[in-house]
C-alpha cells in the first residue's frame, strides 16, 4: 500500500482544483458542478464548498448524477448495480458543466455520465475534474480537464479515496491486490 | 445486490429485503419518469415478450411502458387471434416466441400456477402479470409502494382489503406483501366471497364493511369478479352495493380520513361510488402512476444475465 495523498496534500490539491475551476469560469453564473454518484459526490461536495468560500457566492448550481442506468456493463457482471439518487435541480441547457469524479480509470463511467447528462438538456460545454487520473489505462478516449494527481498503475491495483465525512480521515492510497 | 429469486412468480417467494430493494430501485425510476426525457438506455440488449392469455388494459400498458422506458425491445402477444385457438400448448407457444431470441416473458394466464409451470420448462426469466386466482405480484408491490408513499411507512399500519377476496389474485398477493412488510391486514366482504381458513395467512376477518372501515387506515377495495364466479354467491349487484359498496356518506360518518385504493377496473356504483373514487382520499391514479416505476424496478432487478441453471 502506498499513500498518494495525505490529509495536508489532499487539502492543498482540493484548493488548487477549486482555484483552477474559478480561473476558467470567473462569474460562475452559467456554470454547473455535477458530482457523479456515489463516490464522486464526496469530492464535488468539497469542491462546491471551497468554490463558495473563495468567491463568496451564496448560490452555485450544484447537482448529483447517478449513472447506473447508463452503464454499458449491465449484463456483463453477475451483480445488479444499486442505483443512487440523481438530483439536478436546475436546467443544464447552455450551461458550462463540470463533471466531478474521484478516480478516472477506464473512462467508461464518464462516457455513461455524458449519456446521462444529455438526457437533461444540451450543455454549452462539458469539462471533467478528477482527483486521481490513472493514466495509460483508458478504454475510451476521455481525458480530464482538471487533475489532482496523475499516477501510473496497473489493472490489478486499486485506488482508494478516504473522506473525513464518512471514513474519519482524508487520505488517498494505492493498494496492491 | 440482486433479488433472491430469478423469476417474479409471486410475492410468496420474496423476502422483505427483496421488496425493500424493489421499492428503493423504483424510487430512482420514479425520478427518471419525472424528467423531460423519461427513458434510460439500460436494457438496450434485452427483448421482452408480453404474453397475455387474459384481458388487461392497465397491466399490459404499464408493463409495455416500463419496458420501453428501459429501452428494451418489446413484442406483444394476445391469445385471441393467435395459434392458441388452433390448439397450440402453452409451452409450445412460449418456446416458439423464445426461439426468436427473447430474454424475458411477462405472462398473464387464467390458470393459477401457469407462470410457475412455465419457469420450470422454458429458458427465460418469467414475470407473473396475474395467474388465475393465485397471485398478481406487481400489483401488490405497487399497492404497498403507494401506501408507503402516502403514509410514509407500512409497518404497523392497519390495512383492509374489501370485496371479492375469494377470486382475487390481488388480495392474495397483497396479504403476502403487506404481511412481509409488517402491516396489520384485515379482509372484509360477504361470507361467500371470503375463503375459509384465510385467518391462517395471519389476517383478520370482518363481515361488516362499516366496522372494517372504522378499524383501518387504508381500504383497498376490489372488484367483484363475475367472470370467475361460476355459481351465484350473492343475490344481485344492487344488494352487494347496498351492503358492501362504499360511498361518500359512509366515509364521512367515520370521523377520520382513510386512504382509498382500487386496483382497477372499477365498477362504479358497485364496490365504489364515483364520489369516493374521485375524492382526495383516493390514491387510485397514484397507484397507476407508481405501477410503471415498480415494473421498471422489477424488470431491471431481474435482468442480470446470471446463468439460469445455477
Amino acid at each position: 500500500m502506498k499513500i498518494l495523498l495525505d490529509h495536508t496534500q489532499l487539502n492543498i490539491t482540493l484548493q488548487r482544483l477549486a482555484h483552477q475551476l474559478i480561473e476558467n469560469h470567473i462569474s460562475l453564473a452559467d456554470t454547473a458542478i455535477i458530482g457523479i454518484q456515489p463516490r464522486g459526490v464526496w469530492l464535488s461536495n468539497r469542491i462546491a464548498g471551497i468554490v463558495k468560500d473563495i468567491t463568496g457566492y451564496q448560490h452555485i448550481d450544484y447537482g448529483k448524477l447517478d449513472i447506473t442506468f447508463y452503464r454499458d456493463d449491465v449484463h456483463s457482471t453477475n451483480t445488479i448495480h444499486v442505483p443512487s439518487q440523481t438530483h439536478v435541480p436546475f436546467s443544464i441547457q447552455d450551461k458550462d458543466v463540470i463533471l466531478v469524479d474521484d478516480v478516472l480509470h477506464t473512462g467508461r463511467t464518464i462516457r455513461a455520465a455524458m449519456d446521462a447528462l444529455v438526457d437533461f438538456g444540451r450543455p454549452r460545454s462539458v469539462e471533467l475534474m478528477v482527483l486521481i487520473d490513472r493514466r495509460f489505462s483508458r478504454e475510451v478516449p476521455i481525458q480530464p480537464d482538471y487533475t489532482g494527481q496523475t499516477i501510473d498503475s496497473i489493472m490489478t491495483q486499486k485506488v482508494k479515496v478516504y473522506w473525513a465525512e464518512k471514513d474519519s480521515k482524508d487520505e488517498v492510497v494505492l493498494i496492491d491486490q | 445486490m440482486s433479488l433472491s429469486v430469478k423469476h417474479l412468480l409471486g410475492i410468496k417467494e420474496l423476502t422483505s429485503q427483496d421488496i425493500e430493494q424493489i421499492f428503493q430501485t423504483a424510487d430512482n425510476f420514479k425520478q427518471v419518469l419525472q424528467r423531460p426525457i423519461k427513458k434510460v438506455p439500460t436494457l438496450r440488449d434485452t427483448t421482452i415478450a408480453n404474453v397475455f392469455f387474459e384481458n388487461s388494459t392497465r397491466t399490459r400498458i404499464s408493463f409495455e411502458l416500463a419496458e420501453r422506458r428501459l429501452s428494451a425491445d418489446v413484442v406483444n402477444f394476445a391469445s385471441s387471434g393467435s395459434s392458441v385457438s388452433k390448439g397450440e400448448t402453452l409451452i409450445d407457444t412460449v418456446n416458439n416466441i423464445l426461439a426468436m431470441k427473447v430474454d424475458m416473458v411477462v405472462m398473464r394466464h387464467s390458470a393459477s400456477g401457469a407462470p410457475w409451470f412455465l419457469s420450470q420448462n422454458v429458458d427465460a426469466r418469467i414475470i407473473n402479470a396475474g395467474d388465475g386466482i393465485n397471485e398478481h405480484p406487481t400489483q401488490a408491490l405497487l399497492d404497498a409502494y403507494s401506501i408507503r408513499e402516502r403514509l410514509g411507512s407500512i409497518k404497523g399500519r392497519r390495512i383492509c382489503i374489501i370485496g371479492d377476496i375469494m377470486h382475487s389474485r390481488v388480495a392474495l398477493s397483497n396479504i403476502y406483501c403487506l404481511g412481509k412488510l409488517g402491516a396489520e391486514v384485515m379482509v372484509a366482504g360477504p361470507p361467500t366471497l371470503i375463503p375459509k381458513h384465510i385467518e391462517d395467512l395471519g389476517v383478520k376477518v370482518e363481515y361488516d364493511v362499516k366496522k372494517a372501515l372504522q378499524w383501518c387506515e387504508v381500504a383497498n377495495v376490489l372488484r367483484i369478479q363475475l367472470e370467475r364466479q361460476h355459481k351465484p354467491l350473492f343475490s344481485t349487484l344492487r344488494e352487494y352495493a347496498l351492503y358492501y359498496g362504499i360511498n361518500k356518506q359512509t366515509l364521512d360518518s367515520l370521523g377520520k380520513e382513510i386512504v382509498i385504493m382500487h386496483p382497477g377496473p372499477i365498477n362504479r356504483g358497485v364496490e365504489l361510488n364515483s364520489d369516493v373514487a374521485n375524492s382526495k382520499q383516493s390514491i387510485i391514479l397514484d397507484q397507476v402512476e407508481n405501477g410503471v416505476a415498480i415494473r421498471m424496478a422489477v424488470i431491471y432487478l431481474l435482468s442480470g444475465k446470471v446463468d439460469l441453471e445455477d
